[in-house]
């Protein structure tokens, strides 16, 4: 460790104050806290400080995505290879996943840390570490064939617009990678629904059709797949979002490191549970017929309130308002769906629409708190008011 | 009869080298300093030179903005040095201990006290400064009496003293302390004490006690106000530490100034960390030895606890208030990876992302702010360590915006900043919400008063 500690610091002498490279300092200091926590000490305020920091809380995200990368990568192969009838293995499938899906990780994040190096460098403030999820995030909620340069341009779309514009990370109104993704989706829709997107390799091999489950709902088509191929994930649909089951793992491992907000993801399924039942009761067409239980399994619902939902910047900031976005999130998923079958993603929507009303709901939630002081207070006047 | 209170979140440190229940036998100091920064918004104005005699009790410098507010010598001896820093701002008053000459005043019986006089003793005599006014956590002004006292023996901060272990012989100070405190507001005063503990505290007279079940930061005097008696604006209640409020039983007893002070000195590097007895302004090299400590520049000195205490170097002197000197070592050092979940669990963290939780047993700590600073990201942890009906991360936005008005909806009356120092502390952002709550005090003070 030593000799790696003294190499790291002759490589720093550029960049720090008075050298050629002082201007890229953020640069340089984004790779060596990734390798050291640094030296720094307290100065003001405790004396003394909790272990924890952005990067493990990030990192522990990242670790949470994983179960449902990986079974993404599996069924992406699995989808190709069950379409088109060739045989294959285990291996032979999460290769073929991995094979479409690495370049789509690379392009992301290379796209979007350039641009957050740039912006640190120009704001001349240190790497914010959000973009190490929302990069990984945003590959993992995309259809599988999308060109990478479209791609590219959503990410350019929502860390520009959608982050730094706001004054980048811990500042922004709309979660980014589903800015990235709703992007995408107005932009180039031909790209992301449909019949021939969902599949690895379906716009060239004229046997594979794969539809998503909500997309058969709208059309009014019949649903092949059993309650037990949703929850696992063997269903055509986004890169990573199938499979509840993996879904939940990485759920688990948010909610017992006190990552995510175990609130919003409950609320949001009371939220969707309860509008889907009322809707099971009226019945007026597929989707509102669709039972309630499996509206929780598809179109990425899970994987858009356990991982999305809870993103804590974007999301409602106080308790009681987490309850209440959650739940928000959960019943206009289900709304969207069924009322607008044009825009089967009722999850992304649904979130993003809470997303710009979740400082509303904070506001209210603290409004009260403050007029339960005020009314403490009694008719004593305010000097300032 | 007592009420039991119960201060739900919040967490407490185990840290290693709490000072062991011994008192230690002290050195004796040779200077002895006053730092007009251990008094929130004080603005000194001297009333003594360098080479002035002062006699103990005497008064040393006043408030600028309001001349009630005097902080009198702790010992007899030569003012030796005043020390300026920056725009000759006043560092230490640093006076050398020589002869014996005490300012006395004369205290009619108890009975022939009136609420006046009582006033009127406490500013002469400087016992004033021991009583501190929230809002604000200024020195209190005595021309508007408040609506009630606290007195919490409750302490929870890591290292903080054990009020049951240095109170024992000083009970009569106490209940003097107590009498003339109850007699100002006419009703008695709000004692409280630790929950489950069979504290010498229940026998005292005149006092309401409550016993507080609660961990860190349920010894801060603003949470157990919230809970008993909440503050509401133009209110103004008085906070005395037990020592402090004992010291000022002292004075009516004997008509002179006390400035006994009981340090706990804690750090797991010391070799026997324990106890002191001593006066206010004493040297911290009279409490610690060289060979107390292997190497004194690798540490950092607190005066107070590690989540509060401001810090100050060997060669110094122990604040007004404290009553524990903290020392730690300084983690200036890097950690390879030291990012990654569940490494180094050694590492205090309230975080389930380290096993820390999981391995019990006290904690060593160092001064490495373990990351960097950040914008705010996580939500709700703040919440957790803030046991009051206020939003802290709101409020603090509301300091660090300079927002008057929400800062007084949010809240910012019944706080002062040590009441941060778990949310400073459990911060994955890493940031100083005690610098930030105590600027929007400042401004409060400034614009409202």
């Amino acid at each position: 460790m030593k000799f790696i500690r003294k190499q790291v610091d002759e490589i720093k002498k550029p960049f720090l104050k008075g050298g050629k490279l002082e201007i890229l300092y953020p640069a340089f200091n984004a790779f060596e806290t990734m390798l050291f926590v640094p030296d720094h000490t307290t100065s003001k305020g405790s004396h003394i400080r909790d272990g924890v920091d952005l990067k493990r809380t990030m990192i522990t995200v990242i670790i949470a995505l994983m179960p449902a990368l990986f079974y993404g990568m599996y069924n992406t192969g699995y989808q190709y290879f069950i379409q088109t009838g060739i045989d294959f293995t285990f291996l032979d499938a999460l290769l073929h996943g991995a094979y479409k899906i690495f370049p789509m990780i690379v392009v992301s994040y290379a796209v979007g840390l350039a641009i957050e190096f740039a912006f640190a460098v120009y704001r001349n403030h240190p790497v914010n570490e959000g973009y190490l999820v929302t990069g990984l995030l945003i590959p993992m909620i995309m259809p599988i064939d999308m060109p990478l340069w479209m791609l590219a341009i959503s990410v350019v779309f929502a860390v520009l617009i959608a982050k730094e514009a706001f004054g980048g990370t811990g500042m922004n109104i709309l979660n980014p990678a589903l800015t990235a993704r709703a992007f995408a989706f107005f932009a180039y829709p031909t790209f992301m629904s449909g019949d021939k997107v969902w599949v690895s390799e379906a716009s060239n091999v004229d046997a594979i059709s794969g539809e998503t489950i909500l997309g058969t709902l709208a059309a009014n088509g019949d649903i092949t797949y059993s309650s037990f191929n949703m929850f696992m994930g063997s269903i055509p649909g986004s890169v990573a979002e199938t499979s509840v089951f993996f879904v939940l793992i990485g759920a688990l491992i948010l909610i017992s490191t006190g990552v995510g907000s175990w609130r919003i993801m409950i609320s949001g399924i009371l939220g969707a549970s309860l509008v889907g039942i009322l809707f099971n009761l009226w019945g007026a067409n597929s989707l509102m017929s669709f039972d309630w239980y499996n509206h929780l399994l598809v179109g990425g619902f899970a994987f858009g309130i356990v991982f999305m939902a809870t993103d804590p910047v974007s999301a409602a900031q106080t308790t009681k308002g987490k309850w209440i976005y959650g739940f928000l999130v959960g019943v206009f998923c289900i709304l969207i769906r069924v009322f607008n079958p044009a825009y089967p993603e009722g999850v992304m929507l649904a979130i993003l629409l809470m997303n710009v009303f979740a400082p509303l709901i904070d506001h209210y939630v603290i409004e009260s708190n403050v007029s339960n002081r005020r009314k403490r207070w009694g008719s004593i006047k305010l000097k300032t008011a | 009869m007592s009420k039991d209170i119960s201060i739900k979140n919040g967490a407490n440190l185990n840290l290693k080298g709490c000072a062991s229940k011994e008192f230690g036998v002290a050195k004796k100091s040779i200077t002895y300093a006053l730092n007009p920064d251990d008094f929130f918004s004080l603005i000194p104005r001297m009333l003594v030179k360098e080479g002035d005699k002062v006699s103990h009790g005497q008064p040393i410098f006043y408030d600028k903005n309001d001349e009630d507010v005097k902080i009198v010598s702790p010992v007899s001896g030569i003012v030796k040095e005043i020390v300026r820093g920056a725009k000759r701002k006043i560092l230490y008053v640093i006076i050398q201990k020589e002869g014996d000459d005490i300012l006395k005043f004369d205290i009619p019986s108890f009975s022939k006290l009136s609420k006046e006089k009582i006033i009127e003793l406490l500013i002469d005599s400087g016992s004033l400064s021991f009583i501190k006014q929230r809002p604000y956590n200024i020195i209190a002004k005595p021309k508007k009496l408040p609506k009630s006292i606290f007195v919490s023996t409750h302490s929870t901060a890591p290292y903080s003293v054990d009020y049951d272990f240095i109170m024992s012989d000083r009970m009569d100070d106490l209940q003097a302390g107590i009498n003339i405190m109850s007699t100002l507001i006419d009703k008695p005063i709000n004692l409280s004490t630790t929950h489950k503990k069979d504290s010498s505290f229940t026998n005292l007279n005149n006092v309401e006690i409550f016993n507080i079940k609660g961990v860190h930061p349920s010894g801060n005097e603003s949470f157990q106000i919230n809970k008993i008696d909440p503050l509401n604006f133009g209110e103004t209640v008085w906070v005395v530490k037990p020592e402090d409020l004992a010291n000022i039983g002292a004075f009516f007893k004997t008509g002179v100034f006390c400035s006994t002070r009981t340090i706990a000195v804690s750090g797991d590097s010391l070799k026997s960390p324990k106890y002191f007895s001593t006066v206010i302004g004493s040297s911290i090299s009279s409490l610690i030895n060289n060979d107390e400590i292997n190497d004194i520049n690798n540490y950092r000195f607190i005066n107070g606890d590690p989540l509060s205490g401001s810090k100050v170097e060997y060669s110094k002197y122990i604040g007004f208030y404290n009553n524990c000197l903290s020392v730690i070592e300084e983690g200036n050092n890097y950690r390879m990876l030291g990012w990654l979940p569940f490494m180094y669990n050694s590492v205090p963290s309230l975080s389930k992302t380290s096993f820390s939780w999981l391995l019990g047993g006290a904690k060593k700590v160092n001064t490495n702010l373990n990351g960097e600073e950040r914008a705010i990201v996580v939500t709700g942890e703040m919440e957790k360590y803030f046991p009051m009906d206020i939003y802290p991360m709101q409020l603090i936005k509301a300091c660090m915006r300079g927002d008057i008005e929400k800062m007084e909806s949010l809240g910012i009356y019944e706080v002062v900043p040590e009441d941060f120092g778990l949310v400073d502390f459990s911060c994955t952002s890493k940031i100083e919400a005690q610098e930030i709550i105590k600027s929007g005090i400042q401004i409060m003070l400034k614009e409202v008063g």
